[in-house]
């Protein structure tokens, strides 16, 4: 006789985000000031790898993911500048929702394709709009333009602690994005996702719109792109087009293969990683730091083919999946 | 037969090139009939099924179900109308559990694909042991598709299209690749996990005894025409069907 169900895990899941947030949170009162810069990037940029991973689960890598990044940290940098709205959250939620909403009439289109010509496609896009970018005068062209200090629901950040409270807004709006990913992974739509990747025919035949999935997907992944441009942005305090250019979408395609399909924290457990790597290696090898990246993703594909959220997903067939793509 | 067949295909065509894969088809079936379509290879079984489940579109005629035009609906909105069919080699997904495609199948059948609700929620996962329970799939739930046996995924491919109670099941040979041994335990368990089931069955068979077994009707093909429709003893003794399909019955050349 079949055993009996799972409990839910989405209260555990919830406890166990709770509880790392506000270690996190704790624990950047103590980090020395480069370190919490660090972790704000990673975590941020984690965001837009976040997204890649949502297509991966559908069956498709997007390498062209710099372009919501793009898009929600201009809309952000914009919205402060011209409208002069300052709050970080107001401008995180600006940065994700322009991002969707601009990339939404291309979703029915992509949602068409897969393997190389959905990666070629969104490639295709962040090219386009980088050039747009740099041609643009108005945005700053190739110089992009600076964006000044933001504030907290209402209040001015000091110099002594402005990076902290920035950390913290990160952090949190991480979090919130990355345990509404684990419910949506866990859903049944997230479930269908996985049946889309493995045959999209049977979907179509049970009553499941592929299409439907795939740009939805597309459009979750844009939300969280954008939110991650826009928390970039205010941290970093300026804004490019390389946001749009394709070594920076590969950055993100590097750090969902790093992390696997199969859990949200490695992805930023993954984009940690490649911040941690990138800044020492720029240190100690400043022209050869693509070298000891390339090295080390050579590594983890050799021995961790499922990415490094397979050392904790716990092996039973129900968390168990195809190898990583 | 009532007044209104469940399906109803009348005057179907279709062509593929030269070769005529369906010519003048004209079936009506009742709700709850058990019908067997057989034929030899190529002769339009497998064309007429995915007619009906709108994978292929006929060139003319119509198809109704219920009296609703189906004709030119995508396989989807086929589905959602109540239409579930199995394949003969089973379209599962290798990488997910037993009961994990059997979720799948219940989601995808649903109203809504939910972002928030959990796939594995209470009443979904013991709907789905029930169904798996009746087609002796229980002890499988838990193991990857990848990892069956090929009778087993039969077994499971039609326990999805089951999912939603439809109201018409199209059965592609659901015996093919299963030893000879096997076929009928296969059918029994198959057919008795239809049996409290309102629905009607149309199934692609090759094993005449299982047709004789298990259909109400048969309804024989060849080179994309019915040549016989009547209960199974008489489509079964038809001479063109012992000819064409059966081949008990040889045609005399004169030396």
């Amino acid at each position: 006789m079949a055993v009996a169900p799972p409990a839910p895990r989405r209260s555990a899941f919830l406890v166990g985000g709770i509880g790392l947030t506000a270690a996190l949170l704790v624990a950047g009162v103590f980090l020395p000031k480069w370190l919490t810069f660090l972790v704000t990037m990673a975590a941020a940029r984690g965001l837009v790898s976040l997204g890649i991973v949502l297509l991966m689960r559908g069956g498709v890598v997007s390498f062209g993911q710099g372009l919501v990044f793009a898009i929600g940290a201009y809309a952000a940098a914009l919205a402060f500048k011209r409208f002069a709205i300052t709050d970080a959250v107001g401008l995180a939620c600006i940065g994700a929702a322009t991002a969707t909403l601009l990339v939404a009439p291309f979703a029915p289109l992509l949602s068409r394709y897969r393997g190389i010509f959905f990666a070629m496609l969104t490639l295709a896009l962040s090219m386009v709009a980088f050039g747009v970018l740099v041609k643009t005068e108005s945005l700053g062209g190739s110089d992009g333009f600076n964006m000044g200090r933001v504030t907290v629901f209402g209040q001015s950040l000091g110099d002594a602690h402005v990076g902290y409270v920035l950390y913290a807004v990160t952090i949190v709006i991480a979090a919130v994005l990355a345990l509404a990913a684990r419910f949506y992974f866990d859903s049944t739509r997230g479930l269908v996702s996985l049946a889309v990747r493995e045959n999209e025919l049977r979907v179509e035949y049970l009553g499941g719109s592929v299409r439907r999935v795939m740009a939805i997907n597309f459009l979750l992944a844009a939300f969280a792109g954008g939110a991650g441009g826009a928390l970039t942005v205010m941290s970093l305090g300026h804004i490019d087009p390389n946001f749009s250019y394709w070594t920076t979408s590969g950055e993100f395609v590097f750090v969902a293969i790093l992390a696997g399909w199969q859990s949200v924290l490695a992805v930023f457990v993954a984009s940690t990683v490649l911040e941690v790597v990138r800044s020492f290696s720029s240190s100690y090898f400043p022209n050869t730091w693509q070298l000891s990246l390339g090295l080390f993703l050579l590594f983890v594909i050799r021995f961790l083919p499922r990415g490094i959220g397979s050392l904790w997903v716990e092996r039973s067939p129900s968390r168990r999946g195809v190898a990583s793509p | 037969m009532s007044a209104t067949p469940l399906l109803h295909a009348a005057g179907i065509e279709k062509r593929f090139g030269a070769l005529v894969a369906a010519s003048a088809i004209d079936i009506a079936v009742a709700p709850g009939e058990r019908v067997s379509l057989i034929g030899s290879n190529g002769a339009g079984k497998t064309t007429f099924v995915n007619m009906i489940t709108g994978y292929l579109k006929p060139d003319a005629g119509s198809i109704t179900l219920a009296g609703r035009d189906i004709t030119s609906l995508h396989p989807r909105a086929i589905a959602r109308l109540g239409v579930a069919r199995s394949f003969q080699i089973p379209q599962l997904y290798p990488a997910l559990t037993v009961l994990e495609n059997m979720l799948v199948a219940t989601a995808c059948r649903g109203a809504q694909l939910s972002f928030w609700q959990p796939a594995r929620r209470a009443e979904a996962v013991r709907d789905a042991d029930a169904l798996l329970a009746r087609f002796a799939l229980a002890e499988q739930r838990e193991r990857r598709v990848a990892e069956l046996p090929g009778g087993v995924r039969k077994l499971l491919d039609v326990a999805m299209a089951l999912t939603g109670q439809p109201r018409l099941l199209l059965l592609d040979e659901p015996t093919s690749g299963v030893s000879a041994e096997e076929k009928f335990p296969m059918m029994d368990i198959i057919m008795t996990a239809l049996g409290s089931e309102p629905m009607t069955v149309l199934f692609v068979e090759h094993d005449m005894d299982i047709v004789a077994g298990y259909a109400d009707r048969v309804i024989a093909f060849a080179s994309g025409r019915v040549i016989a429709d009547a209960t199974p003893a008489v489509a079964l003794a038809n001479d063109d069907v012992r000819r064409l399909v059966t081949g008990t019955l040889r045609t005399e050349v004169p030396c």
